[in-house]
């Protein structure tokens, strides 16, 4: 008689449902169990080496941990397919937090170091005769406004006509040439945009030009393509019939683009004028090729060199005087205040896009 | 058999003022670039025909280590931004919860809004003293490799720095381009590898990523395009001598293009002046073709709709 072996006894799973699967708090034990022991030898690595307790370490160390932690224990109980599906969970939101954390220690830095003079005699002062403490940034800003304003002068209608051409116009070589170029210039970087201003300003005025309006041209260059870009995406948006309506009336096609197309279509054009500006303001490299560096006031853009916020940030870290620290002050307050203005222009731009949109379906 | 003759519409004034506006408009664009290419040439020849004082080879064996600087730097901070775009780009379409995910990639897109002068302050005073400790273990622990030979940078201000902050500027481009890429998916592909018991990751292998692989690639270019062309972080974070090196960790650096430039426009006069816009010529001509190139594989790969 052969001899039966007994079957393992059978485990009966208390809820059928949920046999073979992690529990919900599963992951989140072993992440918490990981990040104990990554502290753990975090400490003890310290208190060998004598180094300080590094909580980088810890959390990769315990990142690396719960990764493969994770993959074994799911292997055992779900299966390899599901391991592999946990892996890449943990690594994509790895990811993640991998990118938020230069955003967050960028923006605390700036904040932390902008605050020490965030005060009124940084709004009111310009840099002329100031050696040392004290100073501010009042003639910066007005270049950056000065320099901006004229960029979006001479922008604005280009890129806004341009995009009128492209969508109502246009049908053929010219309009395709058009189209390839506007992606061409998307592409300049911004600094042979500011050395194209210098050549061409170079021949009218000799070597060594500087002028806050040269500035303005480099910006422009950089603003158009954003600017045709969404102005056309916005053209496009608005439908046919609003057109051929207002046709069908006896509207004569200029008067149609004028008064039904770009009313229409302004919210989104404003927005992308908004947003074109926001990415232009903070542009340092053509403005330190033409606009140049100054310590004084200068109203005028057709002359002379123009101070700007971004190139004051950059010089001030760069060269400082005497008295290191109140240049650098000036310095991470000056990239504060250009955060600030970037951040409420894009506010502004989705304010704008969300209040004044056309509303769909009555 | 008379054809009947067939009516004209009256031409008025303001409809052909109108379009010759806009036309003008868009002319104005190809003149504008066209000038651009002209106005850097003519100053551009003359240091690149010319002899260039103290320097012995002429332009281009002056401009080939700034190249290969350029060049080395966008690379290795493509290698270290792609990935993490994608990776972040698949968490907020296909892992974040649905009303979080507008939310996250608002944060993502951040990081784009910030101006370059800013990372260069922050690679600065931040990155490159948390970075320091690291360069000297590793020219302590893995000096044979080429890559890490010593002597370590006392500052932390390398290419690898450089780089970093490079890849922290071109991430939410290639992160919001793969986005729009990823959302393209057709659902029903989605749909079908789920209903047929596909685990998350699989059914982005099976739908997702092949039907977004050339999107990826097209985004990637156009990122490293921006990253060839960034120059205020480069200039500020790089302490470079203009040698050509693939060292990462060292005192010595590779300088790029465009922080040249900007570091030396401002005190040059003479011949110095047209070798920088020469290089820049050779900048706008590695980033004409970078685009080009991203263009050509979209438009290779994108399916005509119908007109």
């Amino acid at each position: 008689m052969t001899a039966t072996t007994t079957a393992p006894a059978r485990r009966e799973a208390a809820n059928p449902l949920t046999a073979g699967q992690l529990p919900l708090w599963g992951p989140w034990a072993l992440i918490g169990v990981a990040l104990a022991i990554g502290a753990a030898v975090s400490a003890l690595v310290a208190g060998a080496s004598g180094t300080d307790f590094s909580i980088v370490a810890a959390v990769l160390i315990a990142y690396v941990l719960y990764l493969v932690a994770i993959t074994v224990v799911s292997q055992q109980i779900e299966g390899g397919r599901k391991a592999a599906d946990r892996l890449v969970t943990g690594v994509v939101v790895g990811a993640f937090v991998l990118a938020l954390v230069p955003l967050v220690s960028l923006v605390s830095t700036v904040i932390i170091n902008g605050a020490a003079r965030f005060d009124l005699q940084f709004f009111t002062w310009t840099m002329r005769n100031v050696v040392g403490e004290g100073g501010g940034v009042l003639h910066a800003i007005i270049g950056t406004l000065l320099v901006t304003l004229w960029a979006a002068i001479i922008s604005v209608p280009v890129g806004i006509f341009t995009a009128i051409y492209l969508v109502e116009y246009g049908r053929g070589r010219l309009s395709q040439a058009i189209t390839f170029f506007v992606d061409v210039m998307t592409g300049i970087p911004s600094i042979v945009a500011g050395l194209f201003a210098y050549a061409l300003f170079a021949l009218f005025a000799g070597e060594g030009v500087r002028a806050g309006i040269g500035g303005a041209v480099a910006l422009s260059l950089l603003m158009i393509p954003t600017v045709v870009r969404s102005t056309e995406e916005m053209l496009k948006l608005v439908p046919n019939d609003l057109r051929e309506a207002s046709y069908a009336l006896g509207v004569p096609k200029w008067l149609t683009i004028a008064k039904v197309v770009l009313p229409t279509a302004l919210a989104g054009i404003v927005t992308g004028v908004t947003l074109a500006i926001a990415r232009v303001i903070g542009e340092t490299a053509p403005l330190l090729i033409i606009a140049g560096f100054t310590t004084n006031m200068n109203y005028n853009v057709f002359d002379g060199r123009m101070m700007t916020l971004p190139v004051f940030a950059y010089n001030q870290y760069v060269s400082p005087g005497v008295q290191e620290q109140a240049y650098f002050d000036r310095a991470w307050t000056a990239a504060l205040v250009l955060i600030l203005i970037v951040m409420l222009l894009n506010v502004i731009a989705r304010i704008i896009a969300k209040v004044f949109a056309p509303k769909a379906g009555r | 058999m008379t054809t009947a003759v067939q009516p004209v519409a009256k031409q008025r004034l303001a409809d052909v003022v109108f379009k010759t506006v806009s036309t003008t408009a868009g002319v104005l664009i190809l003149i504008a670039l066209a000038g651009v290419a002209i106005f850097l040439v003519a100053q551009a020849v003359p240091a690149i025909i010319g002899p260039l004082p103290g320097i012995d080879g002429g332009f281009f064996a002056w401009v080939w280590p700034l190249t290969f600087g350029t060049i080395w730097s966008a690379f290795l901070a493509m290698v270290m931004a792609v990935p993490v775009a994608v990776g972040i780009a698949l968490f907020i379409t296909h892992f974040a919860p649905r009303r979080l995910a507008q939310g996250l990639g608002y944060v993502v897109d951040l990081l784009a809004a910030i101006p370059s002068v800013i990372y260069g302050l922050w690679g600065i005073t931040v990155l490159a003293p948390f970075m320091q400790p690291a360069y000297t273990w590793l020219t302590q622990n893995l000096g044979w490799l080429p890559l890490f030979a010593p002597p370590a940078s006392g500052t932390g201000r390398t290419i690898l720095t450089a780089s970093i902050v490079l890849a922290v500027m071109v991430l939410p481009i290639i992160t919001a381009l793969c986005r729009e890429i990823f959302l393209q998916t057709p659902r029903l592909n989605e749909e079908a590898a789920l209903a047929l018991g596909a685990t998350r990751w699989e059914m982005i292998q099976m739908a997702v990523l092949p039907h977004g692989r050339s999107g990826i690639i097209a985004s990637s270019i156009l990122g490293l395009g921006r990253a060839l062309g960034e120059t205020m972080a480069v200039a500020m974070v790089l302490s470079s001598s203009g040698i050509i090196s693939f060292a990462l960790t060292a005192q010595q650096n590779p300088s790029t293009i465009a922080a040249n430039i900007a570091l030396r426009f401002p005190e040059a006069h003479g011949i110095t002046v047209n070798m920088l816009i020469g290089s820049g010529l050779v900048l706008f001509a590695i980033t004409l073709l970078v685009n080009g190139i991203s263009r050509w594989i979209i438009a290779r790969t994108t399916v005509k709709g119908g007109r």
